[in-house]
């Protein structure tokens, strides 16, 4: 067995089995309706959840996602409502600011080498006040386009209805996996986090890869923030606070290691419909308090750690050497 | 020769990279023709490189032939690995040349020289664990189809490839999940497939068994059929007999000599590479004056660790110094990091003063009044950024616990003295430990040691690195601490130096205790010939 | 002469080692102390009556008191994060401990009879537990420290949700609210708070060998072992602070508005308390720490916010300016970042 589809297997044990209780308590699990919702209410999170898969791939993380959609509502929001462009330009160009963004963050850390956590933290500070600098308020957002693009869905002959966005989402993860398992830059990104030394003795650009990875990072959160805009219809500061910790669950619970080199694009949908169908089973029940989906995520991201901890560590034909390291002669001094 | 058809397959599939030497050499020939008329594949000549102010190489003239295997010998800090670092571009030389087939070059970086035709496979594989076989083999260069990667020709052709090394493997799978032996060999065909005049192999067969180091020597031999020139860096020296062609040994940075393989002795390689004729040593030096006393301090008995050390056995009395000697890799650091409950042992017992003791961490071996200085000093000895008086008083802080501190004018007193005791040059005691010379910092861990009144004292290469003065205090040092008591394990390459202080030297050889010298016996040559023979 | 049996009483001068300790920490002190003063500068040359303290009912007033007042939790935070950054850690948790430990005062002292005194004691236990968890994770299970404080920062929230039932539990409580608001000698209680914890943990890790001994295991934490030292007990015994100090911070803010807003509470302070620290000089690579210096840090944070307050800029622009300092320093303490300048300055001392 490959050792490395190990977690991957555990995740979808976790997601049949939640999914099973769902639908043996609650039939309408089973219908099109629920699990279309599902796609559209998860398409954010979703879409920003394969962007930090890349990034934590690569042996990184991006804390700045949950501002950088705060950021592209409010921005989007300014510039059809106050500047009058029309949605689709105002979508172009926030999606160059994102990706000049994320490029700029990948640069400090490639560079500087500041750890990726500090200098995606001031990221977050810097989207988030972007946010608030612009408005403060929830801005609603008027203009037919919205309108023609949410009376655009396939309905399923149950009444599911398959939404824009949530094509969007299916989209993004299908190039998102085809991006990560057939392309160079994908193979590259996965050496680089294997083993960053390595990988450039090997003739992986290094430099080129961090940035590109963190600008795909944040091009991606900003389409979560389009779609998220599209959802709701406004733009607001506040928005999607936590996300980035939501999105790093997924990746987790989707059988990604933290420490980089393995992960599945694929793997992350499931890890963000494990979060769905939490939060459907526990609105469905409605005694329930919301937050309980919070520590349950929280809880699987826990057992999930644990669980790469233990394959990386007491496993010894896993990515740890231990052979290797248990044999070796004292390393060569200063010569 | 299974090797053609199968280049033949590659080829035709459009592999490139397969741009070695064009005629196959007659290795025999090769061999002994004089080589003097042929010009080396890679020669350095003159070539130095300076740390600081010390020479970690001077002036090293090397040669390696095409269709040889060349046995680049030598302890810790004689300059191998700078010579190595030094070709594949990681360091930039201070002077001299590198020439590749007679041509200068000036490798900027491991992957500059690789285009020159340089790779180099180290023992701390440089693969990346995560990705698969055949990834690890095409990583930067698969071939693509409309821009993708087209994976079934990843695969067909890293299987290929391995197939010509004899090695029939599942090149999808997970590349940490193969052993050692298997990801060297991975390692050595993506090497030369990218490029294939010269190949270094740094302790390859550190971690292999018999039969893998037999493989690996098959490979080695099918690539200088094919006009490579290998460099080997080994501390095995059966391992250096049974395969290379000829033997340049250096030692502190010079090179001491070169020889066809089977025109030198193996005497004679080992006391080139510690530094001491046969015949020079006429009789033994003065043996350590130290009085043995109170009976045996220490008993270890089968203190062994999987991999690391086969069962060994070790008695010290206090006023005593055992010398370990052996070469690099003979499991002499091994043994004194299971003494000193570093890493666990396996089996055995440990006896202090007749109580049965387990060490589960260093903690506990300096409760037990055990001390050491280890071998890296780096990474296991200073703790950069506090200053020498936190460095000195570190372990007896720690001995002492968390709330027992010691008040600052006690710090600086021990300080004071242990600087004055052990003559550490340093502007002052608050002076940062990174700012000081290797061998004041040698001293400075000393010092932590000896602050923290040990019984038994480990010292892992005490004068490696430091320069003359400080070394000969240091050997004074060592002896005064025995006539005060201490029980000492002293671990050194320097023969000369074991035989001077030691008053049992007991020698090592592949990760087990061959014998134990005693008395009259103790001499350079004693020593030397224990180590050599079988 | 080596003399291992020695007992060191010998009296050496020890005042010149002492004025050398104090140059070379005045050094590092120079430059957050002068961007203190510089911030406090402008914020007077904004609003000229900023250093005016008056004095109604017994209480002190004044912009200035006030970074102290409102500072008092991020000043709390630092303390302990000072800790964990100089073993190599971090701790992201603290925004979600604050609301834990908050939530549970909240609704211990509206729904039980308990001493407040009690209430708090449990409050603080809850920090304990935290801490510990985190320790564990960090020490025990190996877990990279800002993974592993990640688990708890984002779970943290939702149970302090559980615990008020997802209201903001309000209270009545005087007290409960004496931590938030009361007033000792004219000046607010949650200063006298901050000053405390800070005199405390000093005297915890300076007055006794952890100090050193956490700076010996932030520094080489490979050496220390060898050394002897439990650096295990070690980092957990920092979390454990962090999660103490995260707890005080908590009833400090929960006690301050009299409720525990599961949501908000603390919200965005682990930041704040790094930032803090690093300002301090501490660097995120372990190895020394400064207390006090992390302290002027949380009160440079305090007053660029007040700052802004007091310039009638918009709030909203506390989160890009603080972004934008703490990209500034870390591109200070970045080698790779100052290398070309140090080179440039070089070049012209050479010319010169």
């Amino acid at each position: 067995m490959r050792s490395r589809i190990f977690p991957l297997i555990a995740t979808f044990i976790v997601f049949a089995v939640l999914y099973l209780i769902g639908w043996q308590r609650f039939p309408a699990f089973g219908t099109t309706r629920v699990i279309a919702n599902f796609l559209t209410d998860k398409s954010f999170l979703g879409i920003a959840a394969v962007g930090m898969t890349f990034v934590i791939i690569a042996g990184g993380i991006d804390l700045s996602v949950g501002s950088v959609v705060a950021f592209t509502g409010v921005f989007c929001a300014l510039a059809i409502g106050s500047l009058g462009m029309h949605p689709v330009i105002a979508f172009a160009v926030v999606l160059v600011i994102g990706a000049t963004f994320g490029a700029s963050m990948g640069a400090v850390i490639h560079y500087f080498k500041i750890p990726a956590f500090i200098v995606t933290l001031a990221g977050m500070f810097l989207a988030r006040g972007g946010a608030f600098v612009l408005s403060q308020e929830s801005i609603p957002i008027e203009h037919p386009f919205f309108a023609d693009v949410s009376s655009l869905y396939y309905l399923f002959p149950d009444r599911g209805r398959l939404s824009v966005i949530a094509v969007l989402f299916l989209i993004t993860l299908f190039v998102g996996i085809i991006l990560a398992h057939f392309t160079r830059f994908g193979r590259n990104v996965y050496a680089l986090g294997g083993n960053s030394t390595a990988a450039l003795l090997l003739g992986v650009p290094v430099g080129r890869t961090t940035i590109s990875v963190y600008m795909l990072s944040s091009v991606l959160a900003t389409l979560a923030g389009i779609v998220y805009t599209l959802y709701t219809r406004s733009g607001y500061p506040r928005a999607a606070i936590g996300l980035e910790l939501d999105a790093i669950a997924a990746v987790v619970i989707g059988g990604t290691l933290l420490t980089g080199g393995v992960g599945f694009v694929a793997g992350t949908f499931v890890g963000v419909a494990i979060q769905g169908v939490i939060q459907t089973y526990i609105t469905f029940d409605g005694t329930l308090n919301s937050w309980w989906t919070k520590i349950v995520i929280g809880l699987l991201l826990f057992f999930f750690i644990a669980l790469q901890k233990f394959l990386t560590s007491y496993r010894g034909n896993f990515f740890v050497l231990r052979r290797r390291r248990a044999a070796v002669a004292p390393a060569e001094g200063t010569s | 020769m299974p090797l053609i058809p199968a280049l033949a397959l590659i080829k035709a599939q459009g592999f490139r990279g397969w741009e070695y030497g064009q005629e196959v050499i007659d290795r025999s020939a090769a061999l002994t023709e004089s080589q003097e008329n042929r010009l080396p594949l890679l020669q350095t000549q003159k070539l130095t490189k300076i740390f600081g102010n010390t020479h970690a190489l001077a002036s090293v003239d090397f040669n390696l032939y095409a269709g040889e295997i060349h046995a680049l010998l030598g302890e810790n800090g004689a300059g191998k690995s700078t010579l190595i670092k030094l070709i594949t571009g990681v360091y930039r030389k201070d002077g001299g040349t590198i020439l590749l087939e007679g041509k200068p070059i000036e490798p900027q970086s491991p992957r500059d020289a690789q285009t020159y035709g340089i790779s180099a496979v180290y023992q701390e594989i440089n693969l990346v664990p995560t990705l698969s076989v055949a990834e690890n083999i095409f990583l930067g260069r698969q071939p693509t189809r409309f821009g993708f990667i087209d994976m079934r020709r990843v695969n067909a052709q890293a299987k290929a490839l391995l197939q010509t090394y004899h090695l029939d493997i599942d090149v999808t799978r997970t590349l940490s999940t193969y052993s050692v032996a298997i990801q060297q060999i991975i390692a050595i065909a993506r090497g030369v497939s990218m490029s294939a005049k010269v190949l270094i192999l740094d302790e390859p067969t550190a971690s292999l068994d018999a039969r893998e180091v037999q493989m690996l020597f098959e490979v080695m031999r099918s690539l200088t059929a094919r006009g490579l020139g290998i460099i080997l860096i080994t501390h095995f020296l059966d391992q250096v007999y049974q395969i290379s062609d000829r033997i340049t040994v250096l030692r502190n940075g010079e090179k001491v000599s070169e020889h066809l393989t089977r025109e030198l002795p193996k005497r004679q390689l080992i006391s080139d590479m510690l530094g001491r004729e046969f015949a020079e040593i006429a009789e033994a030096g003065e043996t350590a004056t130290a009085t043995m006393s109170e009976g045996a301090f220490l008993h270890a008995h089968g203190i062994a660790r999987k991999g690391m050390l086969h069962p060994f056995d070790l008695n010290i009395a206090k006023g005593e110094i055992v010398g370990l000697a052996g070469l690099l890799g003979s499991g002499r650091t091994e043994a004194a990091q299971l003494l000193f409950g570093i890493y666990r042992s396996d089996g055995g017992e440990m006896m202090v003063k007749g109580k049965t003791i387990t060490l589960k961490s260093p903690r506990d071996a300096v409760r037990q009044g055990f001390a050491m200085c280890p071998e890296d000093r780096k990474v296991e000895g200073i703790i950069p950024e506090l200053s020498v008086r936190e460095n000195i008083i570190v372990a007896l802080q720690a001995k002492q616990g968390w709330f027992k501190y010691l008040p600052y004018a006690k710090q600086e007193a021990i300080a004071q003295e242990m600087i004055a005791a052990l003559r550490i040059v340093t502007p002052d005691s608050s002076s940062p430990v990174s700012e000081l010379s290797g061998g004041n910092q040698q001293k400075v861990i000393l010092a932590r040691w000896l602050a923290s009144q040990p019984e038994f004292l480990i010292l892992d290469e005490p004068t490696r690195g430091i320069d003359v003065g400080a070394h000969a205090e240091i050997i004074n040092i060592i002896k005064r601490l025995c006539s005060e008591g201490l029980a000492l394990l002293v671990i050194s390459s320097e023969l000369s130096e074991v035989v001077d202080y030691s008053n049992r030297v007991v020698v090592m050889r592949d990760r087990q205790k061959l014998t134990e010298l005693t008395g009259d016996d103790i001499n350079e040559t004693t020593v030397m010939h224990a180590i050599a023979e079988k | 002469m080596v003399n291992t049996k020695t007992s060191f009483e010998t009296e050496t001068p020890v005042s010149r080692g002492n004025l050398q300790r104090m140059l070379r920490n005045s050094r590092k002190l120079l430059f957050p102390l002068a961007a203190l003063i510089l911030i406090l500068i402008g914020n007077w040359l904004i609003s000229p009556n900023f250093f005016n303290v008056r004095i109604v009912d017994g209480r002190m007033l004044g912009s200035i008191v006030d970074i102290f007042n409102r500072g008092a939790p991020t000043v709390i935070l630092a303390v302990g994060m000072t800790l964990v950054i100089a073993t190599k850690g971090i701790d992201l948790s603290v925004g979600a401990v604050i609301a834990i430990c908050g939530a549970v005062a909240a609704v211990l002292i509206d729904q039980t009879e308990l001493s407040p005194f009690i209430v708090i004691a449990i409050s603080i236990g809850a920090g304990v537990l935290c801490g510990l968890w985190n320790g564990v994770l960090v020490a025990v299970f190996d877990i990279q420290p800002f993974i592993a404080t990640l688990i708890l920062m984002v779970v943290g929230r939702g149970i302090a949700q559980l615990i008020t039932a997802g209201q903001i539990a309000i209270f009545n409580n005087p007290t409960l609210e004496f931590v938030g608001k009361g007033v000792v000698l004219g000046l607010p209680f949650p200063i006298i708070l901050s000053a405390l914890v800070l005199i405390l943990v000093y005297l915890m890790v300076r007055r006794t060998a952890i100090g050193l001994l956490i700076e010996s295991v932030g520094s080489n934490d490979r050496a220390s072992y060898y050394a002897g030292i439990d650096a295990r007990a070690i980092k957990l015994f920092v979390y454990v602070i962090s999660g103490v100090c995260a707890a005080i911070a908590g009833l400090i803010i929960t006690a301050d508005i009299r409720g525990a807003d599961a949501n908000n509470a603390g919200l965005w302070l682990e930041l704040d308390a790094v930032l803090a620290v690093v300002i301090g000089g501490t660097l995120l690579t372990g190895g020394r720490f400064y207390l006090g210096l992390s302290v002027i840090g949380a009160l440079i944070i305090q007053s660029i916010q007040t700052g802004i307050f007091v310039s009638g800029l918009p709030p909203t622009f506390n989160l890009i300016v603080q972004a934008v300092v703490i990209l500034l320093i870390l591109f200070l303490q970045s080698e790779e970042f100052r290398r070309p300048f140090t080179r440039l300055f070089m070049r012209m001392r050479k010319q010169s």
